[in-house]
């Protein structure tokens, strides 16, 4: 299973704690979380469904290239780090 | 006269309350989190607050114990799929339906969306006649990359009738509880178009309109380079030409039972957003816009470099008490209608809106 962290920052809006969930790409990987944390969508991606643009997801080391859809892939051994971007302020 | 206020900010929301004939902060939330609309909902207490997270975006916050605590609701937001992937960045005004219509709340969004809710901002719909009208592919940004709604105003006599303003996109008008709209701008002009289309109703950038609630069919429009006034209803505007010491600002608030009197804080003009002179001013009329006073008692006459948002001021439902707030995060009330001015806090952060509650 992968891991999905959520930055310490989100924890004064809502409850994230570590997620598990098996992997795919990162759009498998966030609906699961989403199918357990509903409200969580809404802070990670805009109304069309893509990342918001001052937020960042790494997995493992890596930025994500595929903002829109999300499609990066995600092993069942990788972390998923869900970060504020320092653009947003 | 009102005796709370509520005040939105860049860093989150605080409360304020007379004592003893101060006022002072009684109750903050929110603390470092932008604040960009409020909503006092009189018909029923419920207070909304909107907040703009740098990061997370956009959310709706209620209480229905008088701001001791709140709850997210859903937040106004586009469908998945709609051409053009739209999505809300910003709320701008957030304003109750009719008497007879509780739990109504219209919201005017950035981009230039028109929300409702049925039940207290539980849920949400887009009012697609609006979205759809071929006109509104021609809004544009007014500060903002986006156009937005920033005022709606809900005639009290028949909450089928409302208009609204968009910056930039003109004023909008609906007769039949918003199942179709059509501009109505009709008297304003734009210079910052070319010839061709100064007077093209949806390049009118509405910085704020206002409507009388004694008299509906007044209003005022703080215009982008200038003010314009409606005595038929928003069918047909006139400049105003006589306000002093400018023509360009955000703000306008008017009396509630005087159509007649209305208030303005002018700065320089677009490309110069400073108080005219470094010394800020409220122009007030009371007389229809025929004169002006220039009313400077209590504010600062020399390097005062506020600008006062499009929400930040605000009069009570006596027409005595008025607040106003600056993004430089200076707050004055005044007790007589802006003949005198208090400053009651001076180290805010900068205030997007501020409303009576």
């Amino acid at each position: 299973m992968a891991h999905v962290a959520f930055t310490a920052n989100l924890q004064r809006h809502l409850a994230c704690p570590v997620q598990a969930a098996s992997g795919g790409t990162v759009r498998a990987v966030l609906d699961q979380v989403f199918a357990a944390h509903p409200r969580l969508r809404s802070y990670i991606l805009d109304d069309q469904g893509r990342l918001r643009r001052h937020v960042a997801i790494y997995v493992n080391a890596t930025r994500i290239a595929d903002r829109d859809h999300l499609g990066d892939p995600v092993g069942d051994d990788d972390e998923v780090f869900v970060f504020q971007a320092l653009s947003g302020g | 006269m009102s005796d709370r206020l509520l005040i939105g900010t860049r860093k989150g929301l605080f409360e304020l309350r007379p004592s003893r004939g101060i006022w002072t902060i009684a109750n903050t939330s929110f603390l470092g989190d932008p604040i960009s609309m409020l909503l006092a909902d009189p018909r029923d207490g419920t207070l909304y607050a909107a907040q703009a997270l740098g990061h997370f975006g956009v959310k709706l916050q209620r209480s229905s114990d008088g701001g001791g605590s709140w709850q997210e609701c859903a937040a106004p937001a586009f469908a998945e799929g709609m051409p053009d992937g739209p999505s809300v960045s910003y709320i701008l005004c957030l304003e109750t339906g009719g008497a007879d219509q509780p739990g109504w709340i219209w919201c005017g969004t950035i981009p230039g969306g028109l929300f409702l809710s049925r039940d207290h901002g539980t849920s949400w719909s887009l009012n697609e006649p609006l979205w759809n009208v071929p006109e509104r592919k021609a809004w544009s940004g007014g500060g903002f990359d986006d156009a937005g709604i920033d005022s709606i105003c809900v005639d009290p006599r028949r909450a089928d009738r409302i208009a609204i303003g968009v910056s930039t996109g003109g004023v909008w008008l609906t007769e039949d509880g918003a199942a179709t709209w059509h501009p109505s701008s009709s008297g304003m002009y734009a210079e910052y178009m070319p010839p061709q289309r100064r007077e093209d109703p949806v390049a009118q950038d509405v910085h704020r309109l206002v409507q009388c609630p004694a008299a509906p069919d007044s209003f005022w429009v703080q215009h982008h380079n200038g003010v314009f006034r409606s005595t038929d209803g928003a069918r047909s505007w006139q400049e105003v030409t006589t306000i002093r010491p400018s023509k360009f600002g955000f703000a306008v608030a008017v009396h509630p039972n005087d159509p007649d009197t209305a208030w303005f804080v002018p700065g320089v003009k677009d490309e110069c957003r400073i108080p005219v002179d470094a010394r800020l001013v409220v122009a007030r009329t009371r007389d229809g816009a025929r004169s002006f006073r220039v009313l400077t008692d209590g504010l600062p006459q020399q390097h005062a470099y506020d600008l006062v948002y499009r929400h930040g001021l605000a009069v009570d439902d006596t027409g005595n008490r008025l607040a106003m707030g600056s993004t430089t995060g200076h707050l004055w009330m005044s007790d007589n209608a802006g003949d005198r001015w208090n400053l009651v806090a001076g180290n805010l952060p900068p205030i997007a809106c501020v409303r009576f509650a």
